[in-house]
């Protein structure tokens, strides 16, 4: 299996690649912060929020559609907000019957309702270009330099550097049952769904002692090739004044972002 | 590639501000306090050991088991990490799987992240681990496994009903509509998960039964987690029956368009209507089938736990 096949991140030369990993961080976590403080209805800021987006998206040399094109993903969570259009306060716009159940739609629910949509959808396509063009490690070694604890960073690098070879084991483990698992064309194999998932169960605690016994080969592995306990990066990600630019420019931009939304 | 089975993690947007500073607090405590316990209990060994054991959470919710009808069942994983590695490491280790899920597949949010954690790593540590430690000591593996799978059923429950009230909380849902659906979902997502952390539970126990040995348990978290864990258990247990007060969806659907009698009556009634037949209609009686019916649950997790271990012999 290839070692990228849970990679996000897009290769190219931008702007946007070159940045600190650290300021890309900063500004997608502003960005989304943003949009959850500005209140239900702020149309205009919430656009302008969009532009600001598309502006990112087209710095990453990426295409100015990249984000808006992997941007549906959130949508089956969106049934969960659903109800909030029915919200009791506000004007009732219509009065609907279904199956019996009587709900009346708001103005306020409905405003409402367009906002998470709007906040949930920009707080993605964020979240999406950020991994695109910040490699893992070093979003890694950005969380270490924004002080997030050490062992929580090196656990989420080993989980990283793991999952395909724990992933091999799980294909191994899926073929092998696979291969034990006679079917007749049409004909339902296996027997019940207890016995289905008991046998899922032994390969879980299977995969959990290979898994288990394998950390201590890695970790003599490692020490053996010299670890101390960090995890060591080739790139030193030093703050540049290009840097510390663009990120004053983005907070700037997102604190008139808020004003614009609270006015309006 | 990867989607998750239970949608239980909440996206940027869902949650207000209150409610996500709320729950990063209490993320945040106990994650400190987490790494604070490993550090002196476990040393520098195992942090490749917990990392890899996240990466292990991650693999292993690719296994599936076709359930009915196409769909399949999977593993989340939160229970059985705290009962193997013990509480402190398995909240370290859901906390990593649960960020990396949220910044490599955007399934939950960044900002909601300390919500996500609460509910999947934190709340399944509390019951998973601490109704597991009040029998670790028994030498009896069914009721070991019995209580194990209960622990895993209630903490997926548990879960969703937590995420609903936060989600309620922040205005996202009215808790009419959202309590029925995530709880009736997750009811039955949550056997799936007891179901595979017996079994797998009953594997590890017979190949490597010193990493579940007693003391090994004891160290690593003390009775307070006991003390915990029952806590949280009994909110959720009755919790659950009193937040949604108003009849079913389904009863209430059949009572408006009027073909509610045509349904059959059960041809015997031991709980009518969620209640005990001499306490009447109040919330106790409604409490106290709740718990029947969680402890007919664990009963029927004894004979299955019984099965296996039979065939495990």
């Amino acid at each position: 299996m290839h070692a990228d096949a849970f990679d996000r991140y897009y290769a190219a030369e931008s702007p946007l690649h070159r940045l600190d990993p650290r300021v890309k961080v900063l500004v997608t976590v502003a960005f989304i912060l943003s949009n959850a403080l500005l209140p239900d209805g702020a149309w205009a800021a919430f656009g302008l929020g969009w532009i600001f987006l598309l502006l990112a998206n087209s710095a990453s040399n990426l295409g100015v559609d990249f984000t808006f094109r992997r941007s549906f993903i959130a949508l089956p969570f969106m049934l969960v907000a659903v109800s909030a259009i029915f919200a009791p306060s506000g004007q009732p716009l219509a009065q609907w019957t279904v199956g019996g159940i009587d709900l009346v739609p708001t103005d306020t629910g409905l405003i409402r309702f367009g906002s998470i949509l709007l906040r949930t959808w920009l707080s993605v396509q964020a979240g999406i270009l950020l991994v695109a063009v910040t490699q893992f490690p070093d979003l890694i070694h950005a969380f270490e330099h924004l002080r997030v604890p050490a062992v929580l960073t090196t656990i989420i690098a080993f989980l990283y550097r793991y999952l395909f070879v724990l992933t091999d084991e799980v294909l191994r483990l899926l073929r092998a049952r696979d291969s034990r698992s006679a079917a007749l064309p049409g004909q339902k194999s296996g027997r019940s769904v207890f016995w289905r998932a008991k046998i899922a169960g032994h390969m879980a605690g299977q995969l959990f002692l290979r898994s288990y016994e394998r950390s201590d080969r890695i970790y003599n592995a490692m020490l053996s090739r010299g670890y101390t306990g960090q995890m060591r990066t080739l790139r030193a990600h030093l703050m540049r004044r290009h840097d510390w630019l663009v990120l004053t420019a983005s907070i700037l931009a997102l604190l008139f972002l808020q004003l614009i939304g609270r006015i309006g | 590639m990867h989607y998750t089975p239970a949608p239980l993690h909440i996206p940027d947007g869902f949650l207000n501000l209150v409610v996500s500073l709320i729950f990063w607090t209490l993320t945040g405590l106990a994650v400190g306090i987490a790494i604070s316990k490993t550090n002196k209990a476990l040393g520098e060994k195992q942090v490749p050991l917990m990392g890899i054991m996240a990466a292990f959470i991650f693999a292993a919710q690719m296994l599936n088991f076709p359930v009915a009808g196409g769909t399949s069942g999977h593993f989340l994983g939160g229970a059985l990490a705290a009962i193997v590695l013990g509480p402190w490491a398995g909240i370290l280790v859901m906390t990593a799987v649960i960020s990396v899920q949220a910044l490599l597949f955007q399934d939950g949010g960044l900002l909601v992240m300390g919500a996500n954690i609460f509910n999947m790593g934190i709340l399944t540590a509390m019951i998973g681990f601490g109704l597991y430690r009040i029998v670790s000591g028994s030498a009896n593996k069914t009721i070991k496994l019995a209580v194990a799978g209960g622990a895993a059923w209630l903490a997926t429950v548990a879960a969703a009903l937590l995420t609903s009230l936060q989600l309620w909380l922040s205005g996202t849902s009215s808790l009419q509509v959202v309590i029925p659906a995530m709880l009736s979902v997750h009811i039955l997502i949550g056997i799936g998960e007891a179901l595979i952390t017996v079994a797998a539970l009953a594997f590890i126990m017979q190949a490597r039964p010193d990493l579940l040995e007693a003391e090994k348990v004891a160290k690593k978290g003390g009775r307070g987690w006991i003390m915990a864990g029952v806590l949280v258990s009994l909110i959720a247990v009755l919790l659950s029956p009193l937040a949604s007060g108003d009849p079913d969806g389904l009863e209430r659907v059949a009572e408006d368009i009027g073909f509610l009698q045509f349904g059959q009556s059960a041809p015997y009634t031991i709980l009518p209507d969620y209640t005990i037949p001499f306490l009447g209609e109040t919330p106790l009686s409604t409490i106290i089938a709740g718990i029947i019916g969680a402890l007919v649950v664990l009963g029927v997790m004894v004979v299955i736990g019984g099965m296996l271990k039979k065939q495990n012999a």
